[in-house]
């Protein structure tokens, strides 16, 4: 197997929000099979710069796979071919030498493109901060010990907070849902003891702000799991929504 | 040599017993009523676990907040990526846990040279962290009982660690996100995010607001508060690799010193010995494989010099476990320079494995052979899915390539014992101050001291702050602010108008290169000193050369990274002056001039038991070293040992 590669890439390239974005030709020669996927395109754009053109614009930060600014449609698939894998821990040893990349942004009408390959995702924020908490100031809680959580429980609990907010189960779903996300915000916490008080008031809020930014329902089709980098089971979208029929039918408030 | 100033510091500690400074500095404090608390106004410029539950809490108690964030969300602050866990001093375990012991050990693991009675107040607040985490909701390990697990971490010899698999920074920092998401809602936060702090505004000597550029449209803004909390991490990534986000950087900080912040002890950085080794010069970042491998992995080298055999192809009698060898008490476990500098100097002797000779093996046959594939998965089956994903080698089959990387820095801003820096109304807390960790940090720490900065220690000392002084009302309109934003401004035009051939990436790399050789695992004066040259001659080869493209009014990230570059060269230089002067090897700095003849550090106490707190004179100006006397009453100054 050959330790290079040479590629085409085509990148989507557009100057700004309200600006007509288009398809550029990249062609990348000698690329390191070891290398990152995001380093390729640290490559790309080193070369860009030298020839006196802008640098394509891309979300990134810890570029070890926990913080979720990454992104990228690559090939038409959310955080590329790998599956429980971020961008940003993408090899370049999973593609073959004369390979051709298409790259995208996330496309969903509540993530609009700002620049290239760089989204606007605070829409997730907007649902957390109508529900994806729970209320306790600093210095009213009680010993951590004082509420035992059965370990299957806090493993569940866990499963779902693993989520690492980037948004490819919104990228990945035909209907731009942010079912998955929303699920296991809420999934996380209402299984703990400490989310059950406002578990009903929690999932009507959120669900309604996802409803008004303008997400998409949920038809079952489970690309978003198989997108997920986090590996976010599609069974906390059936918690929420067993969650919230138990709030409508139930709720007192 | 720099010019030392004979100031007196007042660090403000509180008089009386240790144990009972920080009860008494509560008591003695200010408060604001809560009418009063609803005019005031404060800034928090970051959102990783120091900011965000300082936002939150300082909202909780009625204040107003204004939090800002370079991130698309306060979120993906890079507190998110630690991985370990955080200490605390509950002694659930049963084994002589103790505030008192866990105030001992983070003294001595930072090698006696941080403020004893703020690491005594960290160590006593610890307990209300894990209290306040998991109340929110953090999916702390337990066990079968539903009670909560510990584990023991680098550095210590009782389990006090608390966590949540390999991702604690992630769970910890949700919670206090959540907390501060909560706020934005109730209105009491006003969320920035994709803002980038570019100058500190000074009026009438108190910091009174903040000059940031709104990184979606270019456009520059003012914001005026009562107060200003600087949590914005530390400066590693000045050495280009590290395990750093690549967004982290020193640019807030090195603005306030420039205006007359006091920088401490920028010469102690971190080197983390368990992460995964360089392989080629594409390389962007490094990561960090969390040191609770070492809790069940045994590091070795082969007994020969370059030995290319795999791993585990080396019989037994072959192969050089080291640390066990040169430390029989605390074996794999010593703290992270002790581990680091040994991996270095096998590497150096020429028994170093792997295509670069510039690594060690991290080997899990033994624990794998003893508790079984599935317990040694369960504990870290995340960490070897990331190996797995970046080496391409199967951890489980092969023993693990890790080599040291530049992970966390102890020094930054000078505060003190309220966290306010040496400008009135500034207030530095987590990573960004220098006044817990002294010379070296142990593992798990880092988690804890954000936490309590924030949750537990700065809502008590801004509200004093603010309950103590009459300030008078200041309009984004002042003078202060249209210098602050002229002078902002102006340095990224001039970026702009370089238009040379070099790129941002390409200068930042060179930077690495020289920090990394002269100013990273070990120091020598000789070296230091070519540093110094190297560093001034490359920003000036920045200012001439730095080729960036686009417009300022825009999205654009090369010209963010080009601004953060900027500072670290001039940070750089500090670092690098500091590390000349510190002639003693303490914790995470090694002269190599000052060491015993087992190659271990050798502090010298009598001399350099200080602080060391730099005043900003001058691009390319000597700057003015002020110094802190630090005192051991509690935990005498004694000879670290690990053996």
């Amino acid at each position: 197997m050959s330790e290079t590669l040479d590629l085409t890439l085509k990148v989507w390239r557009q100057p700004g929000p309200d600006a007509s974005g288009r398809y550029v030709e990249y062609k990348l020669t000698e690329i390191s099979t070891h290398m990152s996927f995001l380093e390729m395109l640290d490559v790309l754009n080193e070369q860009l710069n030298e020839k006196g053109e802008e640098m394509v614009a891309f979300d990134h930060d810890c570029r070890e796979g926990i913080c979720g600014m990454c992104s990228l449609m690559i090939n038409g698939q959310a955080h590329g071919p790998d599956s429980g894998t971020t961008t940003c821990q993408l090899h370049m040893r999973r593609f073959k030498n004369g390979d051709t990349i298409v790259v995208e942004p996330w496309r969903a009408r509540a993530f609009p493109v700002l620049r290239d390959l760089v989204v606007d995702r605070s829409a997730f924020d907007r649902i957390i901060q109508e529900g994806g908490f729970i209320s306790a100031n600093t210095g009213s809680a009680p010993d951590a010990n004082s509420v035992p959580i059965p370990a299957p429980v806090q493993e569940t609990a866990m499963d779902a907070a693993a989520c690492i907010g980037c948004g490819a189960c919104v990228a990945a779903c035909k209907n731009a849902s942010a079912m998955l996300f929303v699920s296991a915000k809420v999934s996380h916490l209402s299984t703990l003891p400490q989310g059950k008080p406002e578990r009903d008031s929690r999932v009507q809020s959120m669900v309604a702000q996802m409803d008004l930014e303008g997400f998409g329902n949920c038809t079952n089709t489970e690309e978003c799991q198989a997108a997920c980098p986090a590996e976010i089971s599609v069974s906390n979208i059936a918690r929420l929504n067993r969650e919230f029929l138990r709030a409508q039918l139930c709720s007192k408030e | 040599m720099a010019d030392t100033a004979n100031t007196v510091f007042n660090s403000r500690v509180p008089d009386g017993p240790m144990a009972e400074k920080w009860d008494r500095c509560k008591q003695e404090m200010k408060l604001v009523n809560p009418a009063n608390k609803r005019k005031k106004k404060i800034i928090v410029v970051g959102t990783g676990l120091a900011g965000a539950s300082a936002a939150a809490s300082l909202a909780e108690l009625g204040y107003q907040v204004e939090s800002f964030c370079f991130q698309d969300s306060p979120r993906r602050a890079h507190s998110i990526a630690a991985q370990g866990g955080i200490n605390a001093a509950k002694n659930y375990p049963n084994d002589g846990d103790s505030v008192w012991r866990l105030f001992y050990d983070t003294v001595k693991g930072g090698d006696y040279r941080s403020r004893e009675a703020n690491v005594h107040r960290l160590a006593q607040v610890s307990n209300n962290i894990i209290d306040q985490c998991t109340a929110q909701g953090v999916p702390f390990a337990r066990d079968y009982g539903g009670l909560l697990s510990n584990r023991s971490f680098g550095g210590a010899q009782v389990s006090r660690t608390f966590y949540a698999r390999g991702q604690t920074g992630q769970q910890l920092l949700l919670g206090a996100y959540s907390a501060l998401m909560r706020q934005v809602g109730t209105g009491r936060v006003k969320l920035f995010p994709r803002r980038e702090m570019l100058d500190l505004v000074v009026v009438d000597g108190v910091a009174r607001g903040i000059i940031v550029r709104n990184l979606i449209t270019g456009e520059f803004e003012k914001y005026s508060a009562d107060c200003v909390l600087l949590c914005t991490g530390g400066y590693s990534s000045a050495f280009y690799l590290s395990t750093n986000a690549k967004g982290s950087n020193v640019t807030a900080a090195w603005r306030c010193h420039k205006r007359g912040a006091y920088f401490a002890n920028p010469c102690y950085t971190q080197i983390h010995p368990t992460c995964i080794p360089v392989s080629g010069d594409y390389q962007s970042k490094l990561t960090l494989m969390s040191e609770s491998l070492r809790n069940d992995g045994r590091v070795w080298v082969p007994g020969g010099q370059g030995d290319q055999r795999r791993g585990n192809q080396i019989p037994d009698a072959e192969r050089d476990y080291y640390l066990e060898r040169r430390y029989p008490a605390f074996g794999n476990l010593v703290p992270r320079d002790v581990a680091s500098r040994a991996a270095k100097e096998r590497c150096d002797a020429g028994y170093g494995v792997g295509s670069t000779q510039q690594a060690v093996f991290l080997d899990f046959r033994d624990a794998i052979a003893r508790d079984g594939r599935h317990a040694i998965e369960a504990k870290y089956g995340n960490l070897f899915h990331m190996y797995a994903k970046i080496t391409g080698e199967d951890p489980y089959q092969v023993p693990m390539r890790i080599y040291p990387a530049v992970h966390y820095t102890m020094g930054g801003l000078w505060v003190d014992y309220q966290l306010q820096s040496s400008i009135p109304g500034l207030f530095v807390l987590g990573e960004a101050n220098f006044s817990d960790h002294g010379a070296n940090r142990l593992g798990a720490s880092a988690l804890m001291q954000g936490l309590a900065d924030g949750y537990f220690v700065a809502p008590y000392t801004t509200s004093n702050f603010l309950g103590s002084q009459n300030l008078p009302d200041v309009s984004t309109d002042d003078e202060a602010f249209t210098e602050a934003m002229a002078n902002a401004q102006d340095r990224n035009s001039k970026i702009l108008g370089v238009q040379g051939t070099r790129s941002s990436d390409s200068i930042h790399r060179e930077l690495g290169h020289i920090l990394w050789d002269h100013c990273g695992m070990s120091r020598e004066s000789q070296g230091l000193e070519l540093a110094m040259g190297k560093i001034s001659d490359l920003r000036d080869e920045f200012w001439s050369s730095i080729k960036v493209l686009g417009q300022g009014e825009q999205l654009n990230q090369n010209l963010e990274h080009a601004g953060r570059l900027a500072d670290f060269l001039e940070f750089g230089e500090l670092m690098v002056r500091d590390a000349l002067v510190r002639e003693e090897s303490c914790g995470g700095h090694f002269r190599e001039e000052h060491q015993t003849k087992d190659n271990e550090a050798l502090r010298d106490d009598e001399n350099f038991s200080h602080v060391s707190a730099w005043e900003f004179t001058g691009v390319g100006n000597e700057p003015v070293e002020h110094r802190e006397q630090l005192e051991f009453i509690e935990v005498p100054l004694a000879t670290r040992s690990y053996k």
